[in-house]
Protein backbone atom coordinates (compact mmCIF):
# COMPACT_ATOMS: atom_id res chain seq x y z
CA UNK A 1 0.00 0.00 0.00
CA UNK A 2 2.59 2.53 0.80
CA UNK A 3 4.09 2.38 -3.11
CA UNK A 4 1.66 4.71 -3.86
CA UNK A 5 3.68 8.21 -3.32
CA UNK A 6 6.25 6.07 -5.51
CA UNK A 7 3.70 5.30 -7.95
CA UNK A 8 2.41 8.53 -8.02
CA UNK A 9 6.14 10.20 -8.85
CA UNK A 10 6.74 8.03 -11.55
CA UNK A 11 3.24 8.62 -12.80
CA UNK A 12 4.33 12.60 -12.56
CA UNK A 13 7.54 12.40 -14.35
CA UNK A 14 6.53 10.11 -16.79
CA UNK A 15 3.83 12.39 -17.91
CA UNK A 16 5.11 15.61 -17.57
CA UNK A 17 7.47 14.11 -20.04
CA UNK A 18 4.48 13.18 -22.58
CA UNK A 19 2.59 16.90 -22.00
CA UNK A 20 6.24 18.60 -23.09
CA UNK A 21 6.44 16.33 -26.45
CA UNK A 22 1.74 16.99 -26.13
CA UNK A 23 2.78 20.54 -26.65
CA UNK A 24 4.01 20.29 -29.69
CA UNK A 25 1.57 18.15 -31.26
CA UNK A 26 -1.34 20.76 -30.00
CA UNK A 27 -0.03 23.83 -30.85
CA UNK A 28 0.52 22.95 -34.90
CA UNK A 29 -2.64 21.60 -34.92
CA UNK A 30 -4.16 24.47 -33.32
CA UNK A 31 -3.04 27.01 -35.73
CA UNK A 32 -2.48 24.59 -39.25
CA UNK A 33 -4.78 22.07 -38.08
CA UNK A 34 -2.45 19.17 -39.00
CA UNK A 35 -1.27 16.55 -36.95
CA UNK A 36 2.03 16.55 -37.13
CA UNK A 37 3.08 12.52 -37.16
CA UNK A 38 6.51 13.68 -37.11
CA UNK A 39 6.88 15.44 -33.86
CA UNK A 40 8.32 12.09 -32.15
CA UNK A 41 11.04 12.53 -34.27
CA UNK A 42 11.80 15.86 -33.40
CA UNK A 43 12.07 14.72 -30.10
CA UNK A 44 14.23 12.35 -31.54
CA UNK A 45 16.17 14.63 -33.48
CA UNK A 46 16.47 16.87 -29.93
CA UNK A 47 18.01 13.63 -28.05
CA UNK A 48 20.67 13.41 -31.03
CA UNK A 49 21.66 17.08 -30.74
CA UNK A 50 22.25 17.00 -27.22
CA UNK A 51 24.40 13.81 -27.53
CA UNK A 52 26.08 15.41 -30.24
CA UNK A 53 26.60 18.41 -27.95
CA UNK A 54 27.77 16.38 -25.06
CA UNK A 55 30.43 14.39 -26.95
CA UNK A 56 31.74 18.04 -28.39
CA UNK A 57 32.27 19.33 -24.52
CA UNK A 58 35.76 18.42 -23.42
CA UNK A 59 35.57 15.62 -21.15
CA UNK A 60 34.99 15.71 -17.26
CA UNK A 61 33.17 18.44 -18.16
CA UNK A 62 30.35 18.53 -14.97
CA UNK A 63 26.83 17.74 -15.84
CA UNK A 64 25.31 21.03 -14.18
CA UNK A 65 27.55 22.76 -16.79
CA UNK A 66 26.85 20.15 -19.73
CA UNK A 67 23.12 19.51 -19.49
CA UNK A 68 22.14 23.33 -19.93
CA UNK A 69 24.63 23.38 -23.03
CA UNK A 70 22.94 19.68 -23.88
CA UNK A 71 18.89 21.43 -23.91
CA UNK A 72 20.24 24.08 -26.48
CA UNK A 73 22.18 22.13 -28.71
CA UNK A 74 19.32 19.69 -28.66
CA UNK A 75 17.08 22.42 -29.35
CA UNK A 76 18.69 23.94 -32.57
CA UNK A 77 19.07 20.40 -33.99
CA UNK A 78 14.94 20.40 -33.26
CA UNK A 79 13.89 23.64 -33.92
CA UNK A 80 16.09 23.87 -37.65
CA UNK A 81 14.69 20.42 -38.49
CA UNK A 82 11.26 21.07 -37.57
CA UNK A 83 10.68 24.72 -39.20
CA UNK A 84 13.30 22.77 -42.40
CA UNK A 85 9.83 20.39 -42.29
CA UNK A 86 7.42 23.77 -42.23
CA UNK A 87 8.48 25.36 -44.89
CA UNK A 88 9.51 22.58 -47.57
CA UNK A 89 7.31 19.71 -46.49
CA UNK A 90 3.90 21.53 -44.89
CA UNK A 91 3.56 25.11 -46.83
CA UNK A 92 3.89 24.03 -50.23
CA UNK A 93 0.38 21.69 -49.28
CA UNK A 94 -1.24 24.69 -46.88
CA UNK A 95 -4.15 24.18 -49.66
CA UNK A 96 -4.54 21.01 -49.77
CA UNK A 97 -6.56 18.78 -48.91
CA UNK A 98 -6.25 17.82 -45.28
CA UNK A 99 -4.98 14.49 -46.12
CA UNK A 100 -1.77 15.38 -48.12
CA UNK A 101 0.13 16.99 -44.95
CA UNK A 102 -0.91 14.37 -43.26
CA UNK A 103 0.50 11.20 -45.28
CA UNK A 104 3.70 13.38 -45.69
CA UNK A 105 3.90 13.93 -42.20
CA UNK A 106 3.90 10.22 -42.17
CA UNK A 107 6.47 9.90 -44.67
CA UNK A 108 8.64 12.67 -42.98
CA UNK A 109 8.62 10.37 -40.03
CA UNK A 110 9.87 7.29 -41.51
CA UNK A 111 12.88 9.31 -43.07
CA UNK A 112 13.86 11.12 -40.28
CA UNK A 113 14.26 7.93 -38.56
CA UNK A 114 16.23 6.22 -41.37
CA UNK A 115 17.97 9.24 -41.89
CA UNK A 116 19.70 9.19 -38.53
CA UNK A 117 19.93 5.66 -38.32
CA UNK A 118 21.72 5.92 -41.77
CA UNK A 119 23.97 8.49 -40.68
CA UNK A 120 24.34 9.36 -37.38
CA UNK A 121 27.44 7.69 -36.31
CA UNK A 122 26.47 3.99 -34.50
CA UNK A 123 23.03 4.86 -34.23
CA UNK A 124 22.12 1.52 -35.89
CA UNK A 125 22.23 0.59 -31.98
CA UNK A 126 20.94 2.64 -28.97
CA UNK A 127 23.52 5.30 -28.62
CA UNK A 128 24.44 5.86 -24.73
CA UNK A 129 23.58 9.22 -22.96
CA UNK A 130 25.33 10.99 -19.79
CA UNK A 131 23.45 9.69 -16.94
CA UNK A 132 22.69 11.70 -13.26
CA UNK A 133 25.58 9.89 -11.33
CA UNK A 134 24.48 9.91 -7.43
CA UNK A 135 22.05 9.02 -5.05
CA UNK A 136 18.18 9.25 -5.70
CA UNK A 137 16.70 11.87 -2.82
CA UNK A 138 14.94 9.32 -0.12
CA UNK A 139 12.00 11.41 0.96
CA UNK A 140 10.78 8.21 3.29
CA UNK A 141 11.68 4.61 3.56
CA UNK A 142 9.27 3.86 0.33
CA UNK A 143 9.44 6.83 -1.79
CA UNK A 144 12.48 7.95 -3.58
CA UNK A 145 12.86 10.42 -5.93
CA UNK A 146 15.78 9.86 -8.97
CA UNK A 147 17.84 13.07 -9.84
CA UNK A 148 16.24 12.53 -13.07
CA UNK A 149 12.73 12.28 -12.56
CA UNK A 150 13.29 15.44 -10.42
CA UNK A 151 14.95 17.18 -13.39
CA UNK A 152 11.60 16.93 -15.81
CA UNK A 153 9.31 17.65 -12.61
CA UNK A 154 11.17 20.76 -12.12
CA UNK A 155 11.35 21.75 -16.08
CA UNK A 156 8.28 20.79 -17.17
CA UNK A 157 6.11 23.18 -15.15
CA UNK A 158 8.75 26.10 -15.58
CA UNK A 159 8.33 25.78 -19.28
CA UNK A 160 4.95 25.72 -19.34
CA UNK A 161 4.50 28.60 -16.58
CA UNK A 162 6.84 30.57 -19.35
CA UNK A 163 4.79 29.19 -22.46
CA UNK A 164 1.69 30.58 -20.76
CA UNK A 165 3.14 33.87 -20.18
CA UNK A 166 4.09 34.11 -23.47
CA UNK A 167 1.17 33.32 -25.35
CA UNK A 168 -1.57 35.20 -22.94
CA UNK A 169 0.67 38.34 -22.42
CA UNK A 170 3.25 39.07 -25.27
CA UNK A 171 2.35 40.40 -28.99
CA UNK A 172 3.49 36.90 -30.60
CA UNK A 173 1.81 35.54 -28.09
CA UNK A 174 -1.30 37.02 -28.58
CA UNK A 175 -0.95 36.93 -32.63
CA UNK A 176 -0.73 33.30 -32.47
CA UNK A 177 -3.92 33.12 -30.84
CA UNK A 178 -5.39 35.11 -33.07
CA UNK A 179 -4.10 33.30 -36.14
CA UNK A 180 -5.41 29.71 -33.99
CA UNK A 181 -9.07 31.22 -34.11
CA UNK A 182 -9.60 32.60 -37.36
CA UNK A 183 -6.56 32.73 -39.99
CA UNK A 184 -7.77 35.09 -42.12
CA UNK A 185 -8.82 37.83 -40.42
CA UNK A 186 -5.75 37.53 -38.18
CA UNK A 187 -3.87 38.30 -41.46
CA UNK A 188 -5.92 42.06 -41.64
CA UNK A 189 -5.23 42.80 -38.49
CA UNK A 190 -1.37 42.97 -39.79
CA UNK A 191 -0.20 39.71 -38.71
CA UNK A 192 2.32 37.85 -40.81
CA UNK A 193 0.60 34.14 -39.90
CA UNK A 194 3.21 32.85 -42.11
CA UNK A 195 5.94 33.50 -39.45
CA UNK A 196 3.34 32.59 -36.53
CA UNK A 197 2.83 29.33 -37.84
CA UNK A 198 6.97 28.64 -37.89
CA UNK A 199 6.69 30.14 -34.11
CA UNK A 200 4.38 27.33 -33.51
CA UNK A 201 6.55 24.14 -34.94
CA UNK A 202 9.71 26.15 -33.51
CA UNK A 203 8.11 25.97 -29.89
CA UNK A 204 6.92 22.75 -30.12
CA UNK A 205 10.27 22.09 -31.20
CA UNK A 206 12.24 23.14 -28.25
CA UNK A 207 9.95 21.30 -26.13
CA UNK A 208 10.40 18.18 -27.62
CA UNK A 209 13.99 18.83 -26.78
CA UNK A 210 13.61 19.56 -23.47
CA UNK A 211 11.30 16.42 -22.78
CA UNK A 212 13.99 14.38 -25.15
CA UNK A 213 17.05 15.52 -22.84
CA UNK A 214 14.98 14.29 -20.03
CA UNK A 215 14.57 11.13 -21.97
CA UNK A 216 18.08 10.41 -22.06
CA UNK A 217 19.28 11.17 -18.21
CA UNK A 218 16.52 9.06 -17.32
CA UNK A 219 17.57 5.53 -19.75
CA UNK A 220 20.76 6.83 -19.71
CA UNK A 221 20.48 6.26 -23.87
CA UNK A 222 18.62 7.36 -26.71
CA UNK A 223 17.73 5.49 -30.72
CA UNK A 224 16.48 6.43 -33.65
CA UNK A 225 13.23 4.49 -32.54
CA UNK A 226 12.51 6.74 -29.72
CA UNK A 227 10.47 9.49 -31.06
CA UNK A 228 7.95 6.66 -32.31
CA UNK A 229 5.54 5.16 -29.29
CA UNK A 230 7.04 7.92 -27.12
CA UNK A 231 5.25 10.41 -29.87
CA UNK A 232 2.10 8.05 -30.27
CA UNK A 233 2.00 8.58 -26.57
CA UNK A 234 1.88 12.37 -26.34
CA UNK A 235 -0.31 12.63 -29.40
CA UNK A 236 -2.49 10.20 -27.06
CA UNK A 237 -1.80 13.18 -24.14
CA UNK A 238 -2.92 15.99 -26.24
CA UNK A 239 -6.40 14.45 -27.45
CA UNK A 240 -7.12 13.33 -24.23
CA UNK A 241 -6.66 16.65 -23.10
CA UNK A 242 -8.20 18.40 -25.98
CA UNK A 243 -5.98 18.96 -28.76
CA UNK A 244 -5.55 22.65 -29.35
CA UNK A 245 -5.30 23.82 -25.92
CA UNK A 246 -1.81 23.97 -24.30
CA UNK A 247 -2.62 23.22 -20.89
CA UNK A 248 -5.13 20.82 -22.10
CA UNK A 249 -1.53 18.93 -23.38
CA UNK A 250 0.22 19.63 -19.72
CA UNK A 251 -3.14 17.54 -18.12
CA UNK A 252 -3.57 14.78 -20.91
CA UNK A 253 -0.01 14.20 -20.63
CA UNK A 254 0.16 13.67 -16.71
CA UNK A 255 -3.25 11.87 -16.27
CA UNK A 256 -1.87 9.44 -19.34
CA UNK A 257 1.39 8.87 -17.06
CA UNK A 258 -0.54 8.43 -13.93
CA UNK A 259 -2.98 6.29 -15.61
CA UNK A 260 -0.10 3.92 -17.21
CA UNK A 261 2.05 3.82 -13.35
CA UNK A 262 -1.27 3.03 -11.46
CA UNK A 263 -2.06 -0.07 -13.93
CA UNK A 264 1.40 -1.32 -13.76
CA UNK A 265 1.37 -1.16 -9.85
CA UNK A 266 -2.78 -2.13 -9.01
CA UNK A 267 -4.67 -3.42 -11.73
CA UNK A 268 -3.12 -6.94 -11.21
CA UNK A 269 -4.05 -6.99 -7.40
CA UNK A 270 -7.84 -6.49 -8.47
CA UNK A 271 -9.34 -10.14 -8.39
CA UNK A 272 -9.80 -12.04 -11.23
CA UNK A 273 -7.38 -9.44 -13.29
CA UNK A 274 -4.01 -11.02 -12.37
CA UNK A 275 -2.96 -11.07 -16.30
CA UNK A 276 -3.83 -8.04 -17.35
CA UNK A 277 -1.66 -5.85 -14.89
CA UNK A 278 1.75 -5.22 -14.99
CA UNK A 279 3.93 -3.44 -17.41
CA UNK A 280 2.94 -5.29 -20.64
CA UNK A 281 -0.24 -3.88 -20.31
CA UNK A 282 0.17 -0.68 -19.33
CA UNK A 283 -0.34 0.38 -23.22
CA UNK A 284 -3.70 -0.68 -22.73
CA UNK A 285 -5.10 0.80 -20.08
CA UNK A 286 -3.54 3.72 -20.88
CA UNK A 287 -5.86 3.67 -24.27
CA UNK A 288 -8.68 2.47 -22.40
CA UNK A 289 -8.65 5.31 -20.64
CA UNK A 290 -8.36 7.64 -23.54
CA UNK A 291 -11.88 5.56 -25.25
CA UNK A 292 -13.27 6.24 -21.56
CA UNK A 293 -12.85 9.99 -21.74
CA UNK A 294 -13.30 10.96 -25.36
CA UNK A 295 -16.79 8.36 -25.24
CA UNK A 296 -18.01 11.05 -22.02
CA UNK A 297 -16.04 14.07 -23.68
CA UNK A 298 -15.53 14.20 -27.24
CA UNK A 299 -13.68 17.32 -26.79
CA UNK A 300 -11.19 16.22 -24.79
CA UNK A 301 -10.55 17.25 -20.89
CA UNK A 302 -10.00 20.83 -21.53
CA UNK A 303 -10.68 20.98 -24.97
CA UNK A 304 -13.73 23.40 -26.59
CA UNK A 305 -16.50 21.64 -28.14
CA UNK A 306 -16.29 21.74 -32.17
CA UNK A 307 -19.08 24.43 -33.18
CA UNK A 308 -16.80 27.05 -31.20
CA UNK A 309 -14.20 26.36 -33.58
CA UNK A 310 -15.78 26.01 -36.89
CA UNK B 1 -6.80 64.83 -58.10
CA UNK B 2 -6.59 61.07 -58.91
CA UNK B 3 -8.69 58.73 -56.03
CA UNK B 4 -7.49 57.56 -52.93
CA UNK B 5 -8.55 54.15 -54.53
CA UNK B 6 -9.12 53.71 -58.10
CA UNK B 7 -9.85 49.91 -59.57
CA UNK B 8 -9.47 49.12 -63.16
CA UNK B 9 -10.69 45.96 -64.56
CA UNK B 10 -10.47 43.63 -62.09
CA UNK B 11 -11.04 40.42 -62.51
CA UNK B 12 -10.44 37.58 -59.67
CA UNK B 13 -11.18 33.38 -59.90
CA UNK B 14 -11.75 30.78 -57.74
CA UNK B 15 -10.10 27.80 -60.24
CA UNK B 16 -11.75 28.32 -63.27
CA UNK B 17 -14.62 30.20 -62.19
CA UNK B 18 -14.41 33.52 -62.54
CA UNK B 19 -15.90 34.98 -59.72
CA UNK B 20 -15.48 39.34 -60.75
CA UNK B 21 -15.41 39.80 -64.42
CA UNK B 22 -13.58 43.13 -64.94
CA UNK B 23 -14.93 45.97 -62.51
CA UNK B 24 -13.68 49.30 -62.25
CA UNK B 25 -14.49 52.06 -59.46
CA UNK B 26 -13.18 54.56 -57.63
CA UNK B 27 -13.35 56.09 -54.02
CA UNK B 28 -12.42 59.91 -53.47
CA UNK B 29 -11.05 60.46 -49.79
CA UNK B 30 -13.73 61.60 -47.88
CA UNK B 31 -16.32 59.49 -49.65
CA UNK B 32 -19.10 57.00 -48.97
CA UNK B 33 -19.45 54.65 -51.60
CA UNK B 34 -21.44 51.74 -51.75
CA UNK B 35 -21.31 48.84 -53.69
CA UNK B 36 -24.71 47.27 -53.97
CA UNK B 37 -25.50 43.97 -55.71
CA UNK B 38 -27.64 39.96 -55.02
CA UNK B 39 -25.67 37.23 -53.44
CA UNK B 40 -23.22 36.07 -55.60
CA UNK B 41 -22.97 39.22 -57.48
CA UNK B 42 -18.73 39.16 -56.34
CA UNK B 43 -19.01 42.56 -53.69
CA UNK B 44 -17.36 40.19 -50.94
CA UNK B 45 -14.56 38.60 -53.64
CA UNK B 46 -14.01 42.92 -54.56
CA UNK B 47 -13.04 43.48 -51.19
CA UNK B 48 -11.21 40.32 -49.99
CA UNK B 49 -9.02 41.25 -53.11
CA UNK B 50 -8.53 44.62 -52.38
CA UNK B 51 -7.25 43.40 -48.72
CA UNK B 52 -5.00 40.90 -49.95
CA UNK B 53 -6.48 37.76 -48.93
CA UNK B 54 -7.10 36.67 -52.64
CA UNK B 55 -5.07 37.28 -55.75
CA UNK B 56 -6.51 39.11 -58.56
CA UNK B 57 -6.39 37.41 -61.85
CA UNK B 58 -5.90 40.95 -63.50
CA UNK B 59 -6.30 44.18 -63.70
CA UNK B 60 -5.08 46.87 -61.36
CA UNK B 61 -6.08 48.31 -57.98
CA UNK B 62 -4.19 51.37 -56.66
CA UNK B 63 -4.42 52.72 -53.20
CA UNK B 64 -3.30 56.16 -52.45
CA UNK B 65 -1.24 56.21 -55.49
CA UNK B 66 0.60 52.94 -55.01
CA UNK B 67 0.00 49.29 -56.90
CA UNK B 68 -1.21 46.69 -54.54
CA UNK B 69 -1.39 43.39 -57.20
CA UNK B 70 0.23 41.18 -55.18
CA UNK B 71 0.93 42.78 -51.66
CA UNK B 72 0.03 39.84 -48.96
CA UNK B 73 -3.04 40.96 -46.70
CA UNK B 74 -1.02 41.64 -44.11
CA UNK B 75 1.19 44.44 -45.59
CA UNK B 76 -1.84 45.98 -46.86
CA UNK B 77 -3.28 47.27 -43.28
CA UNK B 78 -0.09 49.11 -43.27
CA UNK B 79 -0.68 51.17 -45.90
CA UNK B 80 -4.35 52.58 -44.58
CA UNK B 81 -6.72 50.24 -45.81
CA UNK B 82 -8.32 48.20 -42.98
CA UNK B 83 -11.27 45.59 -43.81
CA UNK B 84 -14.01 44.53 -41.46
CA UNK B 85 -15.32 41.24 -42.67
CA UNK B 86 -18.37 39.97 -43.59
CA UNK B 87 -20.14 37.90 -40.82
CA UNK B 88 -17.68 40.01 -38.35
CA UNK B 89 -14.93 37.61 -37.59
CA UNK B 90 -13.99 38.97 -34.28
CA UNK B 91 -11.86 36.64 -32.38
CA UNK B 92 -14.27 34.69 -29.96
CA UNK B 93 -12.13 33.59 -27.70
CA UNK B 94 -10.51 37.02 -27.24
CA UNK B 95 -12.12 39.59 -24.62
CA UNK B 96 -13.09 43.11 -26.36
CA UNK B 97 -10.45 44.88 -25.11
CA UNK B 98 -7.13 42.49 -26.89
CA UNK B 99 -9.80 42.45 -30.26
CA UNK B 100 -9.43 46.19 -30.29
CA UNK B 101 -5.78 45.53 -29.66
CA UNK B 102 -5.03 43.56 -32.28
CA UNK B 103 -6.75 46.05 -34.77
CA UNK B 104 -3.62 47.96 -33.98
CA UNK B 105 -1.67 45.11 -34.07
CA UNK B 106 1.02 47.12 -36.41
CA UNK B 107 0.73 50.30 -34.19
CA UNK B 108 3.88 51.13 -31.32
CA UNK B 109 2.41 54.72 -29.97
CA UNK B 110 0.69 52.94 -26.77
CA UNK B 111 -0.15 56.08 -25.92
CA UNK B 112 -1.86 56.88 -28.99
CA UNK B 113 -3.48 53.16 -28.78
CA UNK B 114 -5.24 53.57 -25.27
CA UNK B 115 -6.85 56.67 -27.17
CA UNK B 116 -8.26 55.16 -29.96
CA UNK B 117 -9.40 52.16 -27.80
CA UNK B 118 -11.02 54.49 -25.82
CA UNK B 119 -12.69 56.41 -28.43
CA UNK B 120 -13.92 52.92 -29.78
CA UNK B 121 -15.29 52.74 -26.03
CA UNK B 122 -17.10 55.85 -26.68
CA UNK B 123 -18.46 55.36 -30.18
CA UNK B 124 -20.12 52.28 -28.25
CA UNK B 125 -20.24 52.17 -24.50
CA UNK B 126 -21.80 49.03 -24.78
CA UNK B 127 -17.94 47.71 -25.77
CA UNK B 128 -16.30 49.45 -22.73
CA UNK B 129 -18.94 47.93 -20.27
CA UNK B 130 -18.18 44.89 -21.26
CA UNK B 131 -14.26 45.39 -22.16
CA UNK B 132 -13.17 42.21 -19.80
CA UNK B 133 -15.72 39.89 -21.55
CA UNK B 134 -15.02 36.58 -24.46
CA UNK B 135 -15.91 38.69 -27.62
CA UNK B 136 -17.97 35.19 -28.40
CA UNK B 137 -20.19 35.73 -25.78
CA UNK B 138 -21.57 39.35 -27.59
CA UNK B 139 -24.86 39.63 -29.95
CA UNK B 140 -24.57 39.70 -32.99
CA UNK B 141 -25.03 43.45 -32.93
CA UNK B 142 -22.48 43.52 -30.49
CA UNK B 143 -19.66 41.67 -32.59
CA UNK B 144 -20.56 44.20 -35.33
CA UNK B 145 -19.48 46.87 -33.41
CA UNK B 146 -16.90 45.50 -32.19
CA UNK B 147 -15.73 44.56 -35.78
CA UNK B 148 -15.85 48.00 -37.09
CA UNK B 149 -14.25 49.69 -33.63
CA UNK B 150 -11.43 46.88 -34.11
CA UNK B 151 -11.05 48.05 -37.90
CA UNK B 152 -10.63 52.21 -36.71
CA UNK B 153 -7.97 50.95 -34.48
CA UNK B 154 -5.52 50.53 -37.56
CA UNK B 155 -6.37 54.23 -38.23
CA UNK B 156 -7.07 53.89 -42.06
CA UNK B 157 -7.20 56.11 -44.73
CA UNK B 158 -9.88 53.65 -45.97
CA UNK B 159 -12.56 51.72 -44.08
CA UNK B 160 -13.97 48.73 -45.91
CA UNK B 161 -17.52 47.25 -44.22
CA UNK B 162 -18.98 43.77 -45.76
CA UNK B 163 -22.23 43.80 -45.09
CA UNK B 164 -22.27 45.36 -41.40
CA UNK B 165 -25.98 45.01 -40.73
CA UNK B 166 -26.72 41.46 -42.29
CA UNK B 167 -28.67 39.41 -39.66
CA UNK B 168 -28.74 42.19 -37.01
CA UNK B 169 -32.59 43.48 -35.47
CA UNK B 170 -33.93 46.45 -36.93
CA UNK B 171 -33.29 48.62 -34.27
CA UNK B 172 -29.56 47.59 -34.19
CA UNK B 173 -29.27 47.59 -37.76
CA UNK B 174 -30.30 51.90 -37.11
CA UNK B 175 -27.44 51.83 -34.95
CA UNK B 176 -24.53 50.59 -37.23
CA UNK B 177 -26.11 52.72 -39.85
CA UNK B 178 -26.07 55.82 -37.91
CA UNK B 179 -22.88 54.99 -36.57
CA UNK B 180 -20.99 54.51 -40.46
CA UNK B 181 -22.96 58.42 -40.72
CA UNK B 182 -21.48 59.23 -38.01
CA UNK B 183 -17.81 58.20 -39.14
CA UNK B 184 -18.92 59.64 -42.94
CA UNK B 185 -19.16 63.43 -41.12
CA UNK B 186 -15.86 62.63 -39.02
CA UNK B 187 -14.39 62.43 -42.49
CA UNK B 188 -13.86 58.53 -42.83
CA UNK B 189 -13.44 57.63 -46.03
CA UNK B 190 -15.87 54.01 -46.44
CA UNK B 191 -16.22 51.52 -49.08
CA UNK B 192 -19.81 49.82 -48.17
CA UNK B 193 -21.30 46.62 -49.11
CA UNK B 194 -24.62 46.11 -48.31
CA UNK B 195 -27.64 43.88 -48.59
CA UNK B 196 -29.89 46.88 -47.08
CA UNK B 197 -29.66 48.59 -50.39
CA UNK B 198 -31.92 51.58 -49.31
CA UNK B 199 -30.02 52.30 -46.08
CA UNK B 200 -26.79 52.15 -48.31
CA UNK B 201 -27.55 54.41 -51.02
CA UNK B 202 -29.29 56.77 -48.50
CA UNK B 203 -25.92 57.47 -46.81
CA UNK B 204 -23.93 56.95 -49.87
CA UNK B 205 -22.21 59.37 -52.15
CA UNK B 206 -22.26 57.22 -54.81
CA UNK B 207 -23.23 53.67 -55.26
CA UNK B 208 -22.17 51.31 -58.03
CA UNK B 209 -24.73 48.10 -58.96
CA UNK B 210 -23.13 44.28 -59.55
CA UNK B 211 -24.55 41.98 -61.35
CA UNK B 212 -22.89 38.40 -61.78
CA UNK B 213 -19.50 39.56 -61.60
CA UNK B 214 -19.82 43.11 -63.34
CA UNK B 215 -20.47 46.73 -62.34
CA UNK B 216 -24.03 46.81 -64.35
CA UNK B 217 -25.01 50.31 -63.02
CA UNK B 218 -23.51 53.44 -61.13
CA UNK B 219 -24.18 56.85 -59.98
CA UNK B 220 -24.94 59.16 -57.32
CA UNK B 221 -26.78 57.66 -53.91
CA UNK B 222 -29.55 59.21 -54.48
CA UNK B 223 -29.71 59.11 -58.60
CA UNK B 224 -29.54 55.09 -58.06
CA UNK B 225 -32.56 55.42 -55.20
CA UNK B 226 -34.76 57.17 -57.69
CA UNK B 227 -33.57 54.72 -60.68
CA UNK B 228 -36.39 52.26 -61.67
CA UNK B 229 -34.40 49.23 -62.36
CA UNK B 230 -32.64 49.67 -58.67
CA UNK B 231 -36.34 50.26 -57.45
CA UNK B 232 -37.59 47.26 -58.99
CA UNK B 233 -34.43 44.85 -58.48
CA UNK B 234 -32.83 45.94 -54.82
CA UNK B 235 -35.22 47.43 -53.06
CA UNK B 236 -37.88 45.78 -53.83
CA UNK B 237 -40.64 48.14 -55.10
CA UNK B 238 -42.86 47.20 -58.31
Amino acid sequence: MNELPQQLVNGLSMGALYGLVAIGYTMVYGIVQLINFAHGEIFMIGGFGALTTYLALPGGTPLWVAIPLMIIGGAIASVAVATAAERFAYRPLRNAPKLAPLITAIGLSIALQQLVWGFYPNAKDKRSFPEFTGEAFKITESLQIQRADLFILVLAPLCMMALGVFVSKSRSGRAMQATAQDPDTAKLMGINTDRIIVMAFAIGAAFAAVAAVAYGLERGQIGFEMGFVLGLKAFTAAVLGGIGNIYGAMVGGVVLGLAESLSIAYIEDIPGMQQLGGGAWSNVWAFVLLILVLLVRPQGLLGERVADRA
Amino acid sequence: MTALLEVEDLRVAYGKIEAVKGISFSVEAGQVVALIGTNGAGKTTTLRTLSGLLKPTGGTVTFDGQVLNGIPAHKVVSLGLAHSPEGRHIFPRLSIEENLQLGAFLRSDKAGIEKDIQKAYDLFPILGERRKQAAGTLSGGEQQMLAMGRALMSQPKLLMLDEPSMGLSPIMMQKIMETIAALKSEGMTILLIEQNAQAALSLADYGYVMEVGTVKLSGTGQDLLVDDEVRKTYLGED
